[in-house]
């Protein structure tokens, strides 16, 4: 005969606070594992320095891509940023694949550990292993001429409003001169254009893109997190929806990894 | 009385159109080294993965100290102790980070984490070596310290996979005097697997042959071995009850044979 021990529910408090213990618990694990590895921040470092380096010096000298008034390495950085983040994204979902085949994932699910808490700890070593990247990307960026957040003062003076509105609407590939011009036949820019683009902060002219890309870029969290670095890093500082769009992609991907995690140790 | 740690009724878990536990009735008294054997692909994996939450229980009900885990799977966890058949310690960390990250995983109150992760230690004999690079221990010592961690919360029921697989002799006769030691000192269930018929014979109060995903066979190893005959070894049982159609081609034997010669690789 067996003894019930069922204890009272818990309240709507309890999953939260669970949430929060068990996400410090495994955060501290894994910045314990990225202290033991120096060598996982260094490469990290170098990587998207060197691909500003490679890239960003030869594109800034042929100006195959126009920036307007803008530096090129500027307009580059903040792609540089989010290409980072998504091969540290993609490199720790790997790594996730390696603890289930170890046993370590199965281990911490026969914990009282939410699922949520798991994919929240791998993102907080994921940000730490990534800032040297970040760091490492505006330092060069202001080391060659460009500007940083940080050290506005002693980096190029920041572009002028005009520029910026322009970086809003220029083409990833192409030339702009390819672009639809906005403008009506008496040669006018409506009054609302400019107001528009920068309250929509409307990532890029899409609308040179063939249709299938211009979806993918609609739909792509990676697009408005580029245009929200940008707004950041080079104005105009009007991030706030860009991340906001960022964050939600952020909530619903912890939400659908958390919800596959049980699959995953099956 | 007998308090029940786990009490199973006519579980059933299918992989697609395979059925690795079928309608599986299973008691197992509080405080008993209980041991599931059988061979490769009978179900005993995926029976434990049932009890310890990681899969869903298709059909049957599932309760760990009258605790539903369909209704209360968080809370069924809190009385689980686990040690999967890999090693499953991170290597990166000393000896001392890893049991304290399942302390904290476990709720061990602050004020007593540090004292009850030395005593986990100190029990497994790893206290010499806990500020030591888990990556730097031997197979038995790995061992050791996954029993550590399984152990840091004092759980009610303790889980063990395949626990000696891949050590050798002396190694494995630590292990379990350990597992011993501990079970004497706080009366936890244990519940385990093995394929050494031996340890099972040596350590377990009650025995139960799994084939084809239902039981073939309960009782103490005595009561077994006395059915068979009276020079008959538990070998004998298992081969009585399980001999039959030990061929096995699906993913999941495959997947265990794999594990286990991974295991045994990494032990040396």
């Amino acid at each position: 005969m067996s003894v019930a021990v069922e204890r009272p529910r818990a309240s709507w408090a309890e999953p939260v606070r669970l949430l929060a213990v068990r996400t410090a618990a495994l955060s501290t694990v894994e910045l314990q594992k990225l202290r033991s590895d120096h060598t996982e921040l260094f490469t990290r470092m170098v990587q998207p320095v060197l691909w500003l380096l490679v890239f960003g010096q030869i594109f800034s000298r042929i100006r195959a891509i126009p920036t307007g008034d803008l530096p090129y390495l500027a307009y580059l950085t903040p792609g540089i940023l989010a290409q980072s983040a998504l091969f540290v994204a993609i490199f720790f979902g790997i790594q996730i694949i390696w603890e289930r085949d170890a046993g370590i994932l199965t281990k911490v699910m026969v914990t009282p550990t939410p699922r949520a808490a798991i994919i929240m700890a791998k993102r907080s070593r994921r940000a730490c292993a990534g800032s040297p990247r970040s760091w490492s990307s505006c330092r060069w960026r202001c080391c060659s001429g460009s500007r940083s957040p940080s050290t506005r003062s002693n980096c190029s003076p920041p572009p002028s409003p005009r520029a910026q509105r322009r970086l809003l609407r220029l083409p990833v590939h192409g030339d702009r001169r390819h672009r639809p011009d906005p403008r009506p036949a008496d040669g006018r820019r409506p009054a609302h254009d400019d107001a528009a683009v920068l309250r929509l902060q409307r990532p890029l002219p899409i609308e040179i893109m063939p249709t299938w890309l211009q979806v993918i870029s609609q739909v792509n969290p990676l697009t408005y997190l580029v245009n929200a670095l940008r707004g950041l890093l080079v104005g105009p500082r009007e991030p706030v929806g860009r991340l906001r769009c960022a964050r939600r992609a952020a909530v619903l991907g912890i939400i659908g990894a958390a919800s596959v995690m049980g699959k995953l140790v099956r | 009385m007998t308090t029940l740690a786990v009490e199973c009724t006519g579980l059933v878990h299918r992989f697609g159109e395979t059925v690795a536990v079928d309608h599986l009735d299973l008691q197992i008294a509080a405080g008993e080294v209980f041991g599931l054997l059988g061979p490769n692909g009978a179900g005993k994996t995926t029976t434990i993965r049932v009890l310890n939450t990681l899969l869903p229980a298709q059909q049957g009900s599932v309760r760990i100290f009258g605790l539903d885990i369909r209704r209360r799977a968080l809370d069924v966890r809190r009385h689980l102790g686990y040690v999967p058949q890999q090693l499953s310690i991170e290597a990166a960390l000393t000896g001392r980070q890893n049991v304290t990250w399942f302390a904290r995983l476990f709720d061990v109150p602050r004020a007593e984490r540090a004292a009850r992760v030395d005593d986990a230690l100190d029990a497994m004999d790893l206290l010499s070596v806990a500020d030591r690079r888990a990556g730097s221990y031997s197979g038995g010592m790995i061992r050791r310290l996954e029993l550590a961690q399984a152990l840091v919360n004092r759980p009610d029921l303790l889980v063990l996979d395949e626990p000696t697989v891949g050590l050798d002799p002396i190694a494995r006769a630590g292990v379990w005097e350990r597992v011993r030691q501990m079970q004497a000192d706080h009366g936890m269930t244990v519940l385990l697997t093995t394929h050494y018929m031996e340890e099972a014979d040596e350590l377990c109060d009650t025995v139960a042959l799994m084939h084809h995903g239902r039981l073939q066979a309960v009782g103490s190893p005595t009561e077994l071995r006395a059915g068979i005959g009276p020079e008959a070894t538990l070998e004998d049982v298992f081969r009585r009850y399980a001999g039959a159609g030990l061929e096995d081609h699906s993913a999941e034997g495959v997947r265990n044979v794999r594990r286990s010669r991974t295991t045994a690789r990494k032990l040396g």
